[in-house]
């Protein structure tokens, strides 16, 4: 087992955003979190990166308890998150974003070259300033900043948000090959379809626990798409 | 004229100097040092103790108090700076207020009231001159000083562009956040960096002492002379501060010219004239900075 998340809480001041929550990801596996705004996702990705500090529980990798390990040194141990809104140095340009990733100092074979080739778009923007780029170009540089750090799990939040339909197409595209290179990746996806289309498991949260969990080979979209909502929740009180 | 202008541009190497470092931690890790100037006077009374009792060079003395001031930088930020900006920005600056005080009072208690100088160990130096074409002269110290500026401003900028570490610095100042989660460890590289700045004072501090008399209270006039130049250049930019320390230099020699006060109330005067330019006229980026150094602390 790569990644064991276990009972895990998380708490925004009083709000507990993370309640209880306990799964795991194999070595190579895909999981797409969904659920609603505010159902926890992002806060339970930043508690895996070590960027929130969780109240209970344990989060392991490779049998090792990383709960209390600080986010930089969890990079080092091979957890990448790309977070939310991506978050890129402005100031900085593409290729020192990159070289950032570095910093762990984590053996892995991804290099900046490999980045290029990974997200051709990069290539003639490599000496311009991160903040100017276009959105799919500022995702790329996030997604291969994380990269770089060679991780054995890679946390992917919202990567399509604020994206047009045909640059997420592109940026998952970028992403397959990483998906079936035998990288363990755990993301949030807004679009049903599209998290359903990529990965093997699908988790859905709702107001910080999780609710559903299964191959998406075995689930429907409605089934889904109620755990989301909380129907079945709200037909159970009818 | 001509001559008052070479003179401040030279004493501009001096000036640009002593505010390297606090301009270096300001853009870091928006940490006004108010023990600038007091630990740079650390460094003078270090080297002229290893003078004065140990007949060593205040050259080679560098090479002892310089890693030691490194070291001095480094636990400033671990145990001192790094607890205190978790409370707003405002208390770094009473606590590196009361360092001050602290140091100034054990100086003076170490060493009294007696002025000192390095100028008397650096041998023909202190007043040897290199003579310009048109007859002007130029001290061989004030032109060191000034190489010495630029050589280290060059070197700081070189560092931030160039090396990890200097990328990690940057990551670090622009988010902190983001900067651990790619991997970076910001409470050892803002380490570092304090570290590198009390280096940068240490060089401040020898020049401090080999070209004028030093004592216990001698900080605060320097760190004034550094937050001005820091200041004028626009805290913050590597060869900002270079221009800054040139611009103040300048203003002090051309005020000396007009009347003899005039060499402080000059430098003051582009002083405030610059600061109250930055605050009140928009795009000059002086006011969005301050706006975010005191929105950090709410």
């Amino acid at each position: 087992m790569t990644l064991l998340v276990e009972a895990l809480d998380v708490r925004h001041g009083q709000l507990q955003a993370v309640r209880d929550v306990t799964f795991s990801v194999a070595k190579g596996e895909t999981v797409a979190l969904v659920g609603a705004n505010g159902a926890g996702k992002t806060t339970l990705l930043r508690a895996i990166a070590g960027a929130h500090p969780s109240k209970g529980g344990r989060v392991l990798l490779d049998d090792q308890d990383i709960t209390h390990v600080p986010a930089h040194r969890r990079v080092g141990m091979g957890v990448a998150l790309v977070p939310e809104g991506r978050r890129l140095f402005a100031q900085m340009t593409v290729e020192e974003n990159l070289l950032l990733g570095r910093f762990a100092g984590r053996a892995g074979d991804w290099t900046v070259e490999r980045v290029m080739a990974a997200f051709p778009n990069l290539e003639k923007r490599l000496h311009a300033k991160a903040g100017t780029l276009s959105g799919g170009e500022q995702q790329a540089t996030a997604i291969g900043r994380a990269l770089m750090s060679n991780p054995d799990v890679l946390l992917l939040d919202e990567v399509s948000l604020g994206l047009s339909p045909l640059v997420v197409d592109r940026v998952y595209a970028s992403l397959e090959g990483l998906m079936e290179g035998g990288t363990t990746i755990v993301l949030v996806e807004q679009d049903l379809t599209r998290a359903m289309a990529v990965a093997d498991r699908v988790l859905c949260m709702l107001e910080g626990r999780i609710v559903l969990a299964g191959p998406t080979s075995e689930l429907t979209r409605d089934q889904v798409t109620e755990a989301y909502f909380g129907l079945h929740r709200q037909q159970g009180a009818a | 004229m001509l001559n008052s202008i070479i003179q401040g541009i030279l004493l501009g190497g001096y000036y640009a100097l002593i505010a390297s470092g606090l301009s270096f931690m300001f853009s870091v890790m928006r940490i006004i040092n108010l023990a600038h100037g007091s630990l740079a006077v650390v460094a003078a009374y270090a080297l002229w103790v290893l003078a004065e009792k140990f007949g060593i060079h205040p050259f080679l003395g560098l090479l002892i108090v310089l890693p030691a001031m490194g070291l001095i930088g480094w636990a400033l930020q671990r145990f001192v700076l790094e607890r205190s900006i978790r409370s707003g920005a405002l208390l770094p600056i009473l606590t590196t207020f009361g360092l001050a005080i602290v140091i100034d009072n054990l100086l003076f208690e170490q060493f009294g009231a007696d002025t000192r100088s390095l100028a008397p160990y650096i041998g023909s130096l202190s007043y040897d001159a290199f003579e310009l074409p048109g007859g002007f002269y130029v001290g061989q110290l004030a032109v060191l000083t000034f190489a010495v500026a630029v050589v280290m401003l060059g070197g700081l900028q070189a560092m931030l562009s160039f090396t990890p570490l200097g990328r990690a610095i940057r990551a670090i100042a622009e988010d902190p956040d983001t900067a651990g989660l790619v991997g970076i460890n910001a409470s050892r590289v803002n380490a570092l960096a304090t570290g590198l700045a009390m280096i940068t004072v240490g060089v401040a501090g020898a020049f401090l002492a080999m070209r004028a008399t030093f004592d216990a209270y001698a900080g605060a006039p320097q760190l004034l002379f550094a937050f001005e130049a820091a200041v004028i250049g626009g805290a913050g930019s590597v060869w900002g501060t270079l221009i800054g320390g040139i611009v103040l230099g300048l203003a002090q020699a051309l005020g000396a010219q007009i009347a003899p006060q005039g060499f402080l109330i000059g430098g003051h005067a582009v002083f405030l004239a610059v600061l109250f330019a930055r605050l009140f006229i928009p795009g000059l980026g002086f006011s969005a900075r301050v706006r975010s150094l005191f929105r950090r602390s709410t």
